[in-house]
C-alpha cells in the first residue's frame, strides 16, 4: 500500500442534522471532544482548525468538500507533534447515511504515505472519541474524562 | 451503552471463530486489503473466507470501500472499543495497560 488508512463505522441513535452538529459545534465538541473547538466558516475552500484549551492550533486544514448533513472532506495536519507535522496534511472524510432512526457514520482518515504517524495517532483516539460522541447523543452525557483535554499535550 | 446496527450478539458471534479472529489480526498488521490479498494468507478456500468476512461484516467489525475496482476491507474496531465501555472503568484502563504489558513481556507474544 502506498497509503495509509483507516475507515471506522458506528451507528449513533440521532439525526444526521444532530450528528453534523455534535462533530462541529462548539457546544457539543467542548463535551465529548477534549474540550477542543473547531473554528471554521464551512464553507467549500475555508480554512479550519482544532483549537485546545489554551489557545493552540492543534489541528489546521481546509474543506475540501461539504455537503450538510451528508458528507464532510477536510484536509487535516497536526501540529502539536513534530513528526506529525512533518508528514503534511492528510485527508479525513465523514460520510452520514440515515436509517430506520439510526445515522450510520463512515469515518475515513488518509495519508498518501506509508506507515504514517499521524494515521497511527489519529485511529488510536477516534475509537474513543466516537463512543463519546455517540454516548453524548443518545445519553445527552459523554464518557468520563472526554470534556478535559489531556494534561502535558 | 447500546450497540445500534451493531447488535452486541452478532459482535460476539463474529469473535467466537479462531478464523475470523485471524482475519482480524491480519487486517490490524494491514489495513485495507482485498479478498485476494486475504485469500493469499489463508489456509482456507476463498468461499470460506467470503463466508467469514459476511459474519464480519455483519458485526461492523469489518467494514469495506471501493476503490476504483476492487473492494477494500478494514478493521473497524469501535463495536470492541464499545464493549469495552460498557465493562472497564477509565480508571482501570492504566492499570490494565500495565498488566497487558507485563503479561506481553513474560510471554513474549501478544495474541491469546
Amino acid at each position: 500500500m502506498a497509503e495509509s488508512e483507516f475507515v471506522y463505522v458506528t451507528y449513533i441513535r440521532t439525526t444526521p442534522e444532530k450528528l453534523w452538529q455534535a462533530l462541529t459545534e462548539p457546544e457539543f465538541t467542548r463535551k465529548f471532544w477534549a474540550n477542543t473547538v473547531q473554528e471554521c466558516e464551512w464553507t467549500q475552500g475555508a480554512t479550519w482548525k482544532i483549537v485546545v484549551p489554551d489557545g493552540r492550533a492543534a489541528d489546521t486544514g481546509e474543506v475540501v468538500e461539504i455537503d450538510r448533513p451528508k458528507k464532510l472532506v477536510l484536509t487535516w495536519r497536526n501540529h502539536l507533534f513534530p513528526e506529525m507535522e512533518a508528514e503534511g496534511f492528510s485527508r479525513m472524510t465523514y460520510v452520514l447515511e440515515a436509517k430506520d432512526g439510526v445515522v450510520k457514520l463512515t469515518l475515513t482518515h488518509t495519508m498518501e504515505k506509508k506507515d504514517s504517524k499521524t494515521i497511527k495517532a489519529v485511529s488510536n483516539g477516534w475509537p474513543h472519541l466516537l463512543a463519546s460522541l455517540k454516548s453524548l447523543l443518545e445519553t445527552g452525557e459523554s464518557l468520563a474524562g472526554t470534556d478535559k483535554w489531556p494534561e502535558g499535550i | 451503552m447500546t450497540l445500534m446496527g451493531a447488535d452486541v450478539d452478532l459482535v460476539f458471534k463474529a469473535l467466537a471463530a479462531p478464523e475470523r479472529r485471524l482475519l482480524l489480526d491480519r487486517l490490524r498488521a494491514d489495513n485495507g486489503q482485498t479478498l485476494t490479498q486475504l485469500c493469499a494468507r489463508m489456509e482456507m478456500t476463498r468461499q470460506a473466507v467470503t463466508k467469514h468476512l459476511k459474519v464480519l461484516e455483519a458485526a461492523t467489525l469489518v467494514v469495506t470501500r471501493w476503490r476504483g475496482r476492487e473492494k477494500l476491507h478494514y478493521l473497524n474496531p469501535v463495536p470492541i472499543h464499545e464493549i469495552s465501555e460498557r465493562w472497564i472503568d477509565k480508571y482501570e484502563r492504566g492499570r490494565l495497560g500495565a498488566l497487558a504489558d507485563l503479561k506481553t513481556k513474560l510471554e513474549g507474544k501478544k495474541n491469546g
